[in-house]
């Protein structure tokens, strides 16, 4: 009987490691590898930092092994060469960080159908079983952030500074603009799409365009909006940021910042993966999911009545889920 | 429409058009010398851009802008020279040294700035001098004369290099150099020497451009300069290879970026047509270029090394 009982006990335990190593919850692990391929440099303050910031924090967290970034691709041949050495090398996820490599991804997810890849800002895998695709509601954070810039705003007058009118930048400057109009219907919006990701001196100068033509708040998106926000500064205008913390920049003008924590996406892809899914599924981060967070910079001097509006707006977002 | 076209709108298009073409200037400025003496150094946006991070990085340490500045101008005197080696001594072929030089100045100042900052930190920009009275005058003291000092010592280098060049030996030498290099090598006159020369000065003026352009936005990023060098050099080609055609070459170049930005602004230009519209400088510019190309010949050595007898 004893005998019967011991064998019984250590059969449960042996199904309960089993059942442990296979559980989702038990995601990646010291053997998982993420790579991640993105357009501008890690530390952008904007789209790729959010993103080398989530993997970062995951292997902080011991969810993943290893993480292998590839930053400054803008050019799409180099960022599909490193896409292609990351799955010929066994990275289990190859992350594609920016739409432009849809293409490149495209052509060669299917050589590797062993390795999972993820795309975005995008909503579309191909139809292919080993692609995730990902993107931010920005509408949400735009849209908040726009609540509070319209608020602000003393001569009802707020500008944008935009990079290339598509995907996620699109989405935070419609969003923005929305949420201007919601808080002050007759409010003025000036929208100035630059049509670069990368030209810092003409977003500076649009910045400056966009203040001459009346604006006193200011918000703007990607990584060329740095010499926006010093633009903002010198000119004394509060700035809303987007897609990573941009505080550091100018602590006294920033406002607040949309902050994309893609580590909870990618925590559940990874469970995904682990389950055998390789692909097939689109993410999308937002408030509800809590991939978007609103930063507020404990130094800038917001109204309690300006801050409650936006955290009011916030919770909209959250209840609808 | 009457909106765009109000004074107020106008003063700020054309302070814009000034701020955005000193770097542009700086840089063709240079570059005219090495082109005049017969180099063309395809390198200078290379140049720029590690002029940007070090004058970028002197002032992150120093809080000192002209420091920043000298920074910029020692490591464009330094690549000028390493540029000049490649060229002159070494007689490689320019346009493919110069692509060297560019890549070796875009990777090694994102290396540098990765390795030694990280994450952008805004820095000290140069202080704004309003010129006394002058800067008073409506209108024309905003366009003018509410600038930094760089911005006035960048075009008071225009006449300064059109004396050069056009009145002093070293002038003479560097067009000699440019035109007929045997010949001036047979009255005397070192063709390396001054190809040595003009390459430094172009160096170091790229430098000092694109130390300006970072100490000026107040922060540094990888490829700061976003082609700039390379829009300098088709200045030079649009200034007919005279400083003053290519202070208008800059000066139009920034007002019709200016001009685009204000009229998105306005919403005259409509948002499904700004991509369009933000290709008119360089459509502008190669318009330009043709028209130019017509009128006016290139210097006669431009990229051919020189070796004596032959």
């Amino acid at each position: 009987m004893k005998r019967r009982s011991i064998t019984l006990i250590v059969l449960i335990a042996a199904l309960a490691l089993v059942g442990a190593a296979c559980s989702s919850d038990d995601v990646g692990g010291d053997d998982f590898k993420v790579a991640v391929i993105a357009p501008s440099a890690s530390n952008d303050l904007a789209f790729t930092q959010s993103m080398v910031d989530a993997a970062n924090k995951l292997v902080e967290d011991g969810v993943i092994g290893e993480v292998a970034v590839t930053d400054g691709t803008f050019v799409v041949e180099d960022a599909a060469v490193a896409i292609r050495d990351y799955a010929a090398e066994g990275y289990n996820l190859v992350i594609a960080h920016g739409s432009q490599y849809g293409g490149s991804l495209q052509e060669i997810a299917p050589d590797f159908p062993e390795v999972s890849f993820a795309w975005g800002t995008a909503a579309d895998t191909f139809g292919l079983p080993n692609v995730f695709s990902y993107e931010a509601a920005s509408d949400q954070g735009g849209r908040v952030m726009g609540i509070m810039a319209a608020a602000l705003s003393q001569s009802d007058n707020v500008g944008i500074v935009g990079p290339i009118e598509v995907g996620d930048a699109k989405l935070y400057v419609d969003g923005f603009e929305a949420g201007v109009l919601i808080q002050k219907p007759g409010a003025t919006v000036n929208i100035n799409y630059i049509d670069s990701f990368s030209d810092v001196a003409l977003a500076s100068e649009a910045a400056q365009s966009l203040i001459s033509a009346g604006a006193d708040v200011l918000s703007g998106t990607a990584q060329m909006t740095v010499g926006a926000v010093g633009v903002a500064k010198t000119e004394g205008v509060a700035w809303f940021g987007t897609q990573s913390n941009q505080t550091s920049l100018a602590p006294e003008i920033v406002v607040a910042s949309q902050v994309y924590h893609w580590e909870h996406m990618l925590e559940e892809m990874i469970g995904k993966i682990g389950d055998g899914t390789l692909g097939g599924e689109l993410y999308k981060i937002t408030f509800a999911n809590e991939g978007l967070v609103i930063e507020f910079n404990d130094d800038y001097p917001l109204p309690d009545d300006v801050k409650q509006l936006g955290e009011d707006a916030i919770k909209v977002f959250e209840d609808e889920g | 429409m009457s909106e765009v076209f109000t004074t107020a709108v106008m003063v700020a298009v054309l302070a814009s058009a000034i701020r955005l073409a000193v770097p542009l200037l700086l840089a063709a400025l240079g570059e005219t010398f090495g082109q005049r003496s017969g180099v063309l150094n395809l390198g200078v946006d290379g140049i720029m851009l590690l002029g940007a991070f070090t004058g970028y990085y002197a002032v992150l340490k120093t809080d000192n802008v002209w420091l920043g500045l000298l920074a910029g101008a020692i490591v464009g005197l330094i690549l000028g020279l390493a540029s000049a080696v490649i060229a002159v001594t070494l007689k490689a072929e320019q346009g493919i040294s110069g692509i060297g030089v560019f890549l070796f100045g875009l990777g090694m100042s994102d290396l540098l700035f990765q390795k030694l900052v990280g994450t952008p930190i805004p820095i000290s920009q140069f202080p704004q001098l309003d010129i006394p009275l002058l800067s008073d005058i409506p209108y024309i003291g905003e366009i003018f004369f509410q600038h930094s000092l760089v911005i006035y010592l960048a075009f008071l280098s225009i006449p300064v290099a059109t004396f050069v060049i056009n009145r002093t030996t070293f002038g003479m030498k560097i067009r000699a150099v440019g035109e007929y290099p045997d010949a001036a090598d047979t009255l005397g006159v070192s063709v390396a020497g001054v190809r040595y020369a003009t390459e430094i000065i172009g160096g170091t003026l790229a430098g000092i451009a694109g130390a300006v352009l970072a100490i000026t936005l107040g922060i540094f990023q990888q490829n700061l300069t976003n082609g700039a060098g390379f829009i300098a050099i088709a200045l030079v080609y649009f200034g007919a290879w005279r400083p003053t055609g290519i202070m208008l070459g800059a000066l139009l170049f920034g007002f019709v970026n200016a001009l685009v930005l204000e009229l998105k602004t306005q919403e005259i230009i409509p948002r499904d047509l700004s991509n369009i519209a933000s290709m008119a400088p360089a459509i502008i510019t190669i318009l330009a270029l043709v028209l130019v190309a017509r009128r006016f010949r290139a210097p006669s050595a431009l990229t051919k090394p020189f070796t004596r007898g032959k």
